[in-house]
């Protein structure tokens, strides 16, 4: 067995070799799919009918982007809304959940447990499906309105936690005694010293919450009809279950519009490049945030 | 007394927790009560409120219908998610920690977790390139090959192994990153030790990174179970494009309620069968609590 001194752990070189190779096989597996969608966005549609999808298009273009640009109102309008209920949706969303967060960090406070059971016990149980969808549409009338696709994501019980434990790890009582001695008032300690201590924390919770905006469909699917109001991801399922299954609930305006605008098969791909770029893009610089904030959240929740 | 007393010292606290009290409110604790809807006949006229109550009518309806099967379904699917899960995360991670040049470790990381990142409209659009009828990679193949190609998305029998697949395509890398936490978090001493005393790689996998382990492994296992009566509905539904003729193997507890919700409008049904699901995960989650704390009492949730 070979030794160094300061390494006793490392591996051998041919297993070394063998894990690599393993962990090469996998990232193409990963990756290989993503490949072809951007490839096929790429491709012709005249080849894109002759050949079907293929990871070297017989012949390239760029119509596809074209066409998707040119015709793009929908697309447009959808990204402005992906856009600002993004924007909104986590500026928000982190607005509450760090004030709520805190004052569950805050161990002299004696309601804290009882607010926290409150929040807890929301991860236990639900009303289901059905009794929202009726709250949120009889009761509440969000229906078809911009704040149906933020709220009920905002606040989740999930990052509450996350943030809660990263505050009382970073955050030091003493700090906060000595703000309050010097006659600093509650907001005023939230917002200088509570937010700029929790900044890794934010991000970690931040960046969950940027992607469950940007990646949701579900909340659209639901409650939206008016074609102002259909974010990019819900556009792209409403092109796909059209082209291949018109099933029996899709026959809305929204989607005879939609249709009418977009029919190809090889722009609904440079659409899904579109929408799957920003993503891919962004994420790489989030990703220690991401997995710090995993790894305090995994434990607990 | 306390209370007001409390409420004036803490103004601000109380001041600050109120929009997220708020929202608890409006989307959690109010469709609480909405599960009433289960035991009623519900016409939209008359409201959550004014409907006919109809007692165990809408749940006897439910499990002489198709309860069964997606129960199965659900349990099933869920099985081999958390024990196939399992055991690709830790290998994943073990085999990452292995990998001592930080960039490629790195670089590996951030491919492998990427696909977490991708919605399930756009995960179920890029399988679809490799599915679909005419066009799909697979069926190219197979036709290359000779073979008969394959109506993907109307044949029940290859669809367990898509759908596992597919869940696995998408989450191990994220999953097997917290372990990869954990073993990095084990005192390198322990192995210069094993070394010395001349383990070899496997035996000190074996003895010193799954013992070192085991805690968090248990406690991700049972959490996961407490969630067995929960499908990912994005996988369910947009992965299978919600195709009927797949509905024996893939309809799920989540996509049934939601098929029920939006085509059926059987809503007294399907809130019937959305209870059913809260009720038993909530049991579930409960006993998981009471092992956990029995095991390791600061892992427990409550």
């Amino acid at each position: 067995m070979e030794q160094t001194s300061s390494k006793f752990n490392q591996l051998p070189k041919s297993w070394n070799l063998v894990f690599n190779l393993i962990l090469i096989v996998l990232c193409v597996v990963c990756i290989i799919p993503i490949i072809l969608v951007y490839a096929i966005s790429f491709t012709s549609e005249a080849s894109l009918s002759a050949k079907g999808y293929q990871f070297l298009p017989s012949e390239w273009s760029l119509d596809a982007y074209r066409y998707v640009f040119r015709n793009g109102d929908q697309i447009l309008q959808s990204a402005y809304v992906t856009i600002g209920v993004t924007a909104i949706g986590t500026l928000f969303s982190l607005l509450v959940t760090a004030l709520f967060s805190y004052v569950l960090s805050r161990r002299d406070f004696r309601y804290r447990n009882v607010m926290a059971f409150f929040l807890f016990f929301t991860m236990l149980f639900n009303g289901g499906l059905v009794p929202s969808y009726i709250v949120n549409t009889n009761v509440l009338h969000l229906a078809d309105s911009f704040w149906i696709l933020i709220l009920p994501y905002s606040l989740s019980a999930f990052n509450v936690i996350i943030l809660r434990t990263f505050m009382q790890q970073s955050i030091e009582t003493a700090i906060l005694e000595a703000a309050r001695i010097d006659g600093a008032g509650e907001w005023y300690i939230f917002a200088r010293i509570v937010i700029p201590l929790s900044k890794p924390g934010l991000a970690t919770v931040g960046l969950f919450t940027l992607v469950t905006y940007w990646n949701d469909w579900f909340l659209g699917q639901l409650y939206i009809t008016n074609p102002k109001l259909v974010s990019l991801q819900y556009m792209l399922m409403k092109l796909q279950s059209n082209i291949d299954f018109v099933t029996s609930n899709a026959t809305s305006a929204t989607n005879n519009m939609l249709m009418a605008q977009i029919p190809a098969e090889g722009a609904r791909m440079a659409i899904l490049v579109i929408v799957l770029t920003p993503i891919l893009c962004a994420y790489p610089f989030f990703q220690k945030y991401f997995v710090k904030g995993l790894t305090i959240g995994g434990i607990k929740g | 007394m306390t209370f007001l007393y409390e409420l004036r010292k803490n103004k601000v606290l109380f001041l600050m927790a109120l929009p997220a009290l708020i929202l608890l409110v409006l989307f959690n604790y109010l469709p609480m009560f909405g599960v009433i809807l289960a035991f009623k006949n519900y016409n939209f006229y008359d409201g959550i409120l004014g409907s006919p109550w109809i007692g165990f009518k809408n749940f006897e309806y439910l499990f002489k219908g198709d309860a069964w099967l997606i129960t199965r379904n659900t349990l099933l699917y869920n099985f081999v998610f958390i024990i196939f899960g399992l055991i690709l995360a830790v290998a994943l991670a073990i085999v990452l920690d292995e990998i001592r040049n930080r960039f490629l470790s790195k670089t590996y990381q951030t491919i492998l977790i990427m696909p977490y990142f991708l919605s399930w409209t756009i995960v179920a659009l890029i399988f679809y390139a490799f599915l679909s009828a005419d066009k799909g990679i697979i069926n190219q193949a197979l036709t290359f090959m000779g073979m008969h190609p394959i109506n993907f998305y109307s044949e029940t029998t290859y669809w367990p192994y898509i759908l596992i697949f597919v869940f696995f395509w998408k989450s191990v890398g994220y999953s097997s990153i917290i372990y990869l936490a954990s073993i990095t978090g084990i005192s390198p001493e322990y192995y210069e030790a094993a070394t010395i005393d001349g383990a070899s790689k496997w035996q000190q996998i074996r003895f010193i990174t799954i013992p070192c382990l085991k805690p968090i492994i248990i406690i991700m296992t049972i959490l996961s179970i407490g969630k067995i009566f929960y499908a990912d509905f994005g996988l369910f539904y947009q992965v299978t494009y919600n195709s009927g003729a797949l509905y024996p193997v893939t309809q799920v507890i989540d996509t049934y309620v939601y098929n029920g919700l939006t085509s059926m409008g059987n809503y007294g049904m399907t809130a019937a069968a959305g209870l059913y699901q809260s009720f038993v995960g909530f049991v579930l989650v409960i006993i998981t609590n009471w092992i956990v704390k029995k095991m390791d009492k600061d892992s427990a949730l409550f």
